[in-house]
């Protein structure tokens, strides 16, 4: 037992300087996920700011200057032109001047006054229609504002219904605030799929797995011993992305660390089982490469990272039950955001112990075939 | 095949004719050597293949019959009215309940993403024009929540507009500004219209400079880049044929989407053929040199595709402009993706599949694009010859 615990040990430090002593490779596992996490920390949002929109005012009245002003006002828009043609619409929509313009008809004012509907002319640009989607989304919210206004200033009665609108656990609706927990996992996923994967190929392809079949080890510590190493590395990696959202982002911190890491943990074990089992049945070092990014590919899309799965058809929901990145991305979100304890995480941490279980001891199971 | 020379011809155009026969042994060559090799299948056929799949029928960002609970704390005429509305909007797929506990319960547990609670005195509120309803949002998916905030506000002025037309007293009493919105270039709103030309970029990325760096940087890690130097064939011609190849796999892979764009997901695409295919010429050039390049810089397959992965791949998802706006990025972020091709293209294709021949985005666009193939391709040669003699 001793000698077994022993014998690991040593694999593990083998491992982690075979991994670690090469500049080239550190670098290549630890400033990566920190780097894209600040730049898609940055990018990676759906929230809206400067805008460019175009403004047709055929009114040119008090009105349509509140409601513009509103609009000007919003931290959303920035109105690049003033447009004195319908005909300009289309050019400026067409060549991209514009996300959206606003045009406001020449009676506006009038038919307010008058207690009537006035219509504004919202059009966007749909090339994207998710990002038009949500411009649009702003400015209904703009003018409901704009006709809260005018009714208690021109002596109208308010709204007869209000609607408070509150959210949970983010309450400004930030993406951001979704997406850099999110990458903890996807991150780190990446990695240590690709890393474990790697291990085994390129100690087959340079001939030194057949060394290690001569030395006293046995098929399971030789699993073990590859797959710790692995797991360490995520979860520095882990850390460091904690770090940036925490630091950097200052996104707050709701749960417990000790939650998040088991559940890192566990997620960890299961992604570093799969990089095992492939790292098994690939020759070399190339396919192992591939075969994780094939594997890698369809995982990330499909784990609710960049569209909901919610929306996903049943067959597809069904296939994200044996991805352990949408438990992991869960479990960021839960712990991060809603401060979730280890119990109401259950529902996460059973699948992922189950995938850790079968593709690790699979992973074994396929060592031994190839040992013996 | 290339012409053969005649033995009257003068001295330049044999040796023209000479280099026309390596090249094209030598593009035959690498062509065999793609297809024999599974990495090459699996990344120029089976990834297009699983991509065209998932962006097809799994991924959307379309919200519809989004999981909702209407509390309806005291059942009045007016409140079963409001819920009606939920009921019946294709947006929401509403629950009715009688406890605000059970319904915070379920948006806990994710069964619901959104509350909508209707009080138990609403019916009073609302003759008394002082109505309140309460939307509460399960906000960690940020996007998602304020779709759905959106929904619920249309359903409740649905409600106002419906009572007012049935004589109640009219919503504002100074008359209100009605937003007529228009989605230009996509009026269904259909998400399938801006991820199929995200789709295709993913693609001609993966084949253009994912596949290529994987295959040079072994040729490199093994030496047979040498082996091929001590033949007659010059270094210019080494790197045209290796790039052949690729090329041929890269639009066969645009021809497969724009195949599917049009048969499965009925993406209208109103723009030229011909321009699409010389942009996308580019920007596959464009890949290929960087994939000739990352190899040639690094001769290491783990760190060549590490690199090829944090420098194509996942800026073409993430600061393209496909899935994120890129008025809304930071300064900094939003300069640094000038720099990248991608951007150029999914910029294009968005044009012209959906707005048309627009003069005055696709000839900038096309410019860069022609500006990084002609600058990179030079430096893939200088970089591959140097390295090679």
């Amino acid at each position: 037992m001793v000698e077994t615990v022993l014998r690991i040990l040593a694999l593990i430090r083998k491992e982690l300087l075979a991994v670690l002593k090469d500049p080239r490779s550190r670098v290549s596992l630890f400033l990566p996920p920190v780097l894209q996490c600040l730049i898609f920390g940055y990018a990676a949002t759906y929230d809206l700011s400067n805008v460019p929109y175009a403004v047709l005012d055929q009114d040119r009245s008090a009105a349509s200057h509140d409601l513009l002003a509103a609009i000007d006002g919003s931290g959303v828009f920035r109105r690049v032109a003033q447009l004195y043609d319908g005909a300009d619409i289309k050019t400026v929509i067409d060549e991209e001047k514009a996300l959206v313009v606003v045009q406001i008809g020449q009676d506006f004012q009038r038919r307010l006054s008058a207690g009537l509907p006035a219509d504004v002319q919202v059009i966007a640009d749909g090339r994207n229609s998710n990002t038009a989607g949500t411009a649009l989304g702003y400015v209904g919210a703009i003018v409901d504002g704009f006709n809260a206004n005018w009714a208690a200033d021109h002596g109208g009665t308010p709204p007869p219904l209000r609607v408070t609108v509150r959210a949970w656990y983010n309450p400004n609706l930030e993406t951001r605030w979704y997406m850099v927990p999110a990458l903890i996992g996807t991150l780190t996923f990446l990695q240590t799929l690709l890393l474990t994967a790697m291990s085994v190929a390129r100690e087959r392809e340079q001939g030194t797995f057949d060394q290690l079949l001569v030395t006293p080890f046995r098929p399971f510590e030789i699993m073990v011993g590859k797959a710790l190493p692995s797991v360490l590395i995520g979860l520095i990696q882990a850390t460091l992305i904690l770090l940036v959202a925490q630091l950097w982002f200052r996104i707050p911190f709701a749960g417990s660390y000790f939650s998040l890491y088991v559940g890192l943990l566990l997620f960890l074990l299961a992604a570093v089982g799969m990089g095992l089992m492939l790292s098994a049945v690939v020759a070399n070092m190339q396919q192992a490469m591939l075969y994780a990014f094939v594997i890698m590919m369809p995982f990330a899309l499909l784990s609710g990272l960049t569209t909901p799965l919610s929306n996903m058809p049943q067959v597809f929901q069904d296939i994200t039950l044996v991805n352990p990145l949408r438990y992991a991305i869960d479990i960021a979100h839960r712990v991060y955001l809603e401060g979730a304890g280890l119990a109401q995480l259950i529902p996460d941490l059973w699948p992922m112990a189950i995938i850790a279980t079968v593709t690790l001891s699979s992973a074994a199971w396929l060592f031994r075939g190839g040992l013996e | 095949m290339t012409a053969t020379s005649s033995p009257r011809a003068p001295l330049r155009a044999s040796a023209a004719s000479a280099k026309l026969q390596r090249l094209a042994a030598l593009v035959r060559k690498e062509t065999y050597q793609l297809f024999r090799d599974p990495s090459a299948i699996a990344i120029g056929v089976v990834i297009p293949l699983l991509l065209i799949l998932l962006f097809g029928f799994a991924l959307s960002l379309d919200v519809k019959n989004v999981p909702v609970a209407v509390v309806l704390e005291r059942p009045s005429p007016e409140a079963t009215e409001l819920a009606a509305g939920f009921a019946l909007s294709p947006y929401f797929a509403s629950s009715e309940l009688t406890s605000m506990r059970r319904a915070e319960e379920l948006l806990l547990r994710q069964k619901v993403d959104g509350i909508i609670r209707i009080r138990s005195d609403f019916a009073r509120q609302l003759n008394a024009a002082s109505g309140e309803a309460q939307v509460l949002v399960y906000g960690v998916d940020a996007n998602r929540a304020r779709i759905i905030e959106a929904y619920a506000q249309g359903a409740l002025a649905q409600f106002l507009a419906r009572r007012s037309a049935e004589g109640y007293p009219p919503a504002e009493g100074g008359g209100a500004a009605v937003v007529q919105s228009r989605l230009w270039f996509n009026e269904a709103d259909d998400s399938h219209y801006f991820l199929v030309p995200g789709l295709i970029v993913l693609i001609m990325t993966l084949i253009g400079a994912f596949l290529t760096t994987l295959v040079m940087a072994r040729e490199w890690e093994r030496g047979t880049l040498e082996a091929l130097f001590v033949t007659p064939v010059r270094a210019g011609e080494i790197v045209l044929s290796k790039m052949a190849p690729y090329f041929v796999l890269g639009m066969l892979g645009l021809a497969l989407c724009m195949f599917a764009a049009k048969f499965l997901f009925g993406v209208p695409f109103r723009g030229s053929v011909s321009i699409l295919t010389a942009v996308s010429t580019l920007y596959l050039l464009v890949a290929l040199a960087i994939g000739l390049l990352i190899s040639s810089i690094t001769r290491n397959q783990f760190v060549a595709s590490m690199a090829t992965l944090i420098i194509t791949f996942l800026p073409a998802l993430f600061l393209s402009g496909f899935l994120f706006d890129l008025h809304s990025m930071p300064t900094a972020v939003r300069i640094l993706s000038y720099a990248l091709p991608a951007r150029y293209y999914v910029n294009l294709l968005q044009t012209l599949f959906l707005a048309g021949n627009i003069w005055s985005v696709i000839l900038p666009d096309t410019a860069a694009l022609a500006g990084m193939a002609v600058a990179l391709l030079s430096l893939a040669r200088a970089v591959t010859t140097k390295r090679l003699a």
